[in-house]
């Protein structure tokens, strides 16, 4: 479990009785790039059906996580099971065997620039179905219809908003009905509303299609509206982790500066350097 | 003062040690690359609309720059050529002279060239802008392997059509050449001709310009590729490895053709 969670909550200990295990797990995970450590001992859980936030600042190794359950990186140390399987163990046939049951939400989109938007939904469906073309076309309205962009699906992305360019992300990444959906900073630069329809869409598909999801976000506010549980991580470690209402209530320091968006903190203002007085006095003899 | 100038030497030396290591564990990992592209090619030819799509951008949008720069070397050559020969009062040679020059070296080195500026930086630019955008990453994540579906069409849309474009160039080239020699300056048409026929040869003169222009293909079409895939995730990134592409092509070419025509003039000669 975390390495100092501030409760560990009944939502991570199978509440549904489900002995399919979780659908996540890290155990102890440590990983660098090159010689800088990111991650350091990271220990999660994320129960089948369930939205899990991991909250934290910008580089603080979110994305990494995200990147080692998917197997793009390997962990220096520790395991990472997905659906009961050690995603560093897997060959690439295995990996990408695993890699159908996930669907992943990119920080911008991702979506392929030379392809419309029904293009790029239909992408998955043609690469890993031998579905026909009538069969595919009606997914693909169904998917768009769910996250509100039917109308759409004959545009660009280029002639999307930051907003409907994330909806259709979504639909994609869903266009395969996955187990595990994974999301990079949906709330990234989005206007309000955007924001408000993405973090309900989240939501409403995790609950309407029966997926798990792993949302990796710095966004408090939109978060704790939508998700079961949350990590915060902060130089590479799980300092708090609890329920929406765990964090709302948390006297914990870091979560307080982090929910409050406090300056000055357990997360320092100043990027560590040498005394103030003594780099002004360097040149004074 | 002496400890100086040794860290000096040793900083130097370390660069320099860190420069060749570099440079061939980079290579390493392109003929890895590159045994990685040949692996995932069968993948690319079965749906081979594909490929024929990566032919469509790398070649036939190069059709306008290949062929006009062809006729205009053909021209150039043309006029050229002919003050040269009627020095010797062999000006009814023009043909033969303009198609030699073209077949066996001006069609694949300046087709190959043109096409690493407008074809190879196009498609390192576009590989290196989906990385940046995670568009291959997105790819990877839904299964999909960027090589099999992205690099593979390239690489082979690359070097199918460069042979095509180099024989495209050297055509027009000889179109150019009897246009200023035949038209304007006034040599005898059947001369031009005839002369061309006789003296140029399918082997070696034509085979050997294929030769040259296939494994140009495979050298500038690799270098597109890996230099894309390769590429830093950054504006500045991307805009480097353009660059890179092109002027590493355009080495690669002139150096292989000194290569190759070294060989072929002594396979000729003896």
């Amino acid at each position: 479990m975390p390495d100092a969670p501030s409760a560990v909550s009944h939502v991570l200990q199978n509440p549904t009785g489900d002995r399919r295990g979780p659908a996540v797990e890290l155990i102890d995970v440590s990983f660098a790039y090159d010689v800088r450590p990111v991650l350091r001992g990271i220990t999660m859980r994320v129960p089948r059906g369930k939205i899990v936030a991991i909250m934290g600042g910008s580089g603080c190794g979110k994305t990494t996580i995200l990147r080692l359950i998917g197997g793009q990186l390997k962990p220096d140390s520790g395991k990472v099971f997905v659906a009961g399987q050690s995603v560093p163990d897997l060959d690439a046939d295995a990996l990408y065997h695993l890699r159908r049951k996930f669907g992943m939400l990119f920080q911008f989109g991702a979506l392929f620039t030379d392809m419309s938007v029904f293009e790029n939904i239909a992408f998955p469906m043609r690469e890993h179905t031998d579905l026909s073309e009538e069969l595919i076309r009606d997914l693909v309205l169904m998917k768009l219809h769910a996250v509100g962009l039917r109308g759409a699906a004959s545009l660009m992305p280029a002639e999307l908003s930051g907003g409907m360019a994330r909806r259709v992300a979504l639909a994609r990444a869903i266009a395969l009905d996955p187990m595990v959906v994974m999301y990079d900073e949906p709330f990234a630069g989005l206007d309000p509303i955007s924001l408000g329809v993405i973090g309900q869409l989240i939501r409403k598909l995790n609950d309407a299609l029966g997926i798990t999801s792993v949302v990796v976000t710095h966004d408090v506010y939109e978060s704790l509206k939508i998700v079961d549980y949350l990590y915060f991580v902060s130089e590479g470690k799980i300092v708090a982790s609890g329920t929406a209402d765990e964090v709302r209530a948390s006297a914990d320091s870091y979560v307080r500066q982090f929910v409050g968006g406090e300056p000055d903190g357990p997360v320092p203002f100043h990027y560590p350097a040498q005394p103030y007085a003594k780099e002004l006095l360097t040149h004074v003899r | 003062m002496y400890g100086e100038v040794l860290g000096g030497l040793a900083h130097g030396l370390r660069r320099l040690g860190g420069a060749v290591t570099g440079g061939i564990s980079k290579l390493g990992y392109a003929s890895r690359f590159l045994f990685a592209v040949l692996w995932h090619s069968p993948q690319a030819f079965r749906r081979i609309q594909l490929t024929l799509r990566e032919i469509y951008f790398a070649g036939v949008l190069s059709l306008v720059i290949i062929l006009m720069s062809g006729m205009f070397v053909g021209m150039v050559l043309s006029l050229q050529g002919y003050e040269t020969l009627k020095r010797y009062g062999a000006d009814e040679q023009l043909g033969i002279l303009v198609a030699l020059a073209l077949v066996r070296e001006l069609g694949p080195v300046i087709a190959g060239l043109l096409f690493a500026s407008r074809a190879g930086s196009a498609i390192t630019a576009e590989i290196g802008l989906m990385k940046t955008t995670e568009q291959l990453a997105a790819m990877e994540m839904m299964a999909v392997d960027p090589l099999a579906r992205v690099i593979a069409p390239r690489f082979w849309g690359g070097i199918i059509s460069l042979p095509l474009l180099a024989a495209l160039f050297s055509a027009f080239g000889i179109f150019g050449g009897y246009i200023v020699g035949v038209r304007l300056i006034g040599i005898d048409s059947g001369a031009f001709w005839g002369q061309m026929q006789a003296g140029v040869d399918f082997w070696p003169d034509v085979t050997n310009g294929i030769i040259k222009s296939v494994v140009f293909a495979v050298a500038v079409s690799l270098i597109a590729v890996f230099e894309g895939y390769d590429s830093k995730p950054t504006a500045e990134g991307v805009s480097t490895a353009t660059t890179r592409t092109v002027v590493i092509s355009s080495l690669a070419i002139l150096a292989l053709d000194f290569v190759m025509t070294v060989f072929m003039f002594r396979g000729a000669g003896t």
